[in-house]
């Protein structure tokens, strides 16, 4: 009996590691799973629809570039896309201590002319300037804006100290996979929908969405003039 | 291993003539004829010492460590810009492969693929872009898709601009995206047509 007892010890032994092994592959992949997780977006076919208006849009990526993002929206939608990568920006600012001079740097940021660009993807970039710089480059956006272009922006609904950015990665028209990486500063505050109406008051809200991965999808298009 | 860089560059890479180094920079190494020859197919390596300021133009395959400011026009070819490449150049080409800096246009008939720790500052105007996650890009893409009608409006696939595309589309996003949390991700819709 005792060597039957002493030999379903082992053989739970034997089996210990193994059991052991496993929980760790799986807590690596859940944080695998933190980092790269997928979301639905309520938005992003809305914003497409927005496009698709037009032959050849001119859209704007204001977040880092993405490969995959660019064979979206190049080949398959046939947007011309510039990656213009604020984050960038902002990190050089704060690496040369120039943070409070970003309110000045974004008025002379874009090269495009006024009323040129069918569609932005702002993503969350307003969510790491302050708000002065938060204005100043909302301004600058709705100024490029053409009339009935549409502009995406994400907001984050939570405080956080991360000092972490978000590549929103397009799975499709109704998914995106969000990627952290590295930033220089966290994210400034939490906008409210009235700040965030405020900061485009020359554009139009046509929806907004409260998601539960905590941001706020919000969707402008610029009034056409009568 | 053999290894076809060492046997195809020359040991130290001849500084070229401002004449001769634009049109033909395979006639400035003419030491390394014969490992190429073995090579089978054509394929010029610049190497890392070689500096070309001018207009850079062949009819073969060609890949730079060097640094070449001006323009490079090898319509028919690959342009292969090594880890160690410099450009500060025009590009056009049939098909370019970024490992290393591009300051300036690319304009290639096939394809764009820029690598890892690539680096491209300027316009893309090529069919098929491809960006490596890591790689560095600031400017703008274009594919002109060869396929497309001029005039006709851009496909997105699977959608229906008709056809309201709430519910049905999240599930299907929720399906295709294996790790997200879809289930419980039902948004709340707060606002329409503010």
């Amino acid at each position: 009996m005792a060597d039957a007892t002493r030999s379903l010890t082992d053989l739970f032994g034997m089996l210990g590691p193994r059991r052991g092994t496993e929980t760790d592959a799986a807590a690596e992949l859940s944080v695998t799973n933190v980092s790269e997780a997928a979301y639905p977006s309520q938005s992003l076919h809305k914003f497409l629809r927005c496009l698709q208006s037009t032959d050849n849009p001119l859209l704007l990526d204001l977040g880092p570039v993405v490969g995959s993002n660019v064979t979206f929206f190049g080949e398959q939608l046939g947007c011309r896309i510039r990656v213009e990568d604020i984050a960038a920006d902002i990190d050089r600012h704060v690496k040369a201590g120039t943070v409070d001079q970003l309110a000045e740097f974004f008025p002379k940021r874009f090269t495009q002319d006024p009323g040129t660009v069918d569609g932005i993807l702002c993503w969350d970039v307003l969510d790491y300037v302050d708000r002065p710089a938060a204005q100043a480059l909302a301004k600058s956006l709705c100024r490029l804006l053409r009339p009935d272009g549409c502009l995406l922006g994400f907001f984050s609904t939570a405080e956080s100290a991360e000092k972490v950015y978000t590549k929103y990665v397009v799975v499709n028209q109704t998914t995106l996979r969000y990627r952290t990486y590295p930033a220089l500063r966290p994210r400034q505050r939490s906008l409210l929908n009235g700040d965030i109406i405020k900061l485009f008051k020359d554009l139009r809200v046509t929806d907004s969405f409260l998601m539960k991965s905590k941001r706020r999808e919000m969707l402008f298009r610029k009034p056409t003039s009568r | 291993m053999w290894k076809r860089d060492e046997s195809v560059k020359p040991a130290t890479p001849p500084a070229p003539s401002p004449a001769a180094a634009p049109s033909a920079p395979a006639s400035a190494a003419p030491a390394a004829s014969e490992p190429r020859a073995q090579l089978g197919r054509d394929n010029v390596n610049i190497g890392k010492s070689v500096i070309i300021k001018g207009e850079l133009s062949g009819s073969e395959d060609l890949t730079i460590e060097g640094s070449v400011e001006g323009t490079i026009d090898l319509k028919d070819n690959v342009l292969t810009i090594g880890p160690n490449g410099k450009i500060k150049a025009e590009v056009f080409a049939k098909s370019v492969v970024v490992l290393g800096e591009v300051t300036g246009n690319v304009t290639a008939s096939e394809k764009v693929d820029i690598r890892d720790n690539g680096s491209v500052d300027g316009d893309i105007a090529s069919p098929r872009v491809a960006i490596a996650e890591g790689a560095h890009f600031r400017g703008s893409v274009d594919m002109q898709r060869a396929g497309a009608k001029p005039g006709g409006k851009p496909n997105v696939p699977g959608s229906n601009p008709q056809a309201p595309q709430q519910g049905g589309q999240q599930q299907a996003g929720q399906q295709q995206g294996g790790q997200q949390q879809g289930g419980q991700q039902q948004p709340h819709r707060q606002r329409v047509g503010a």
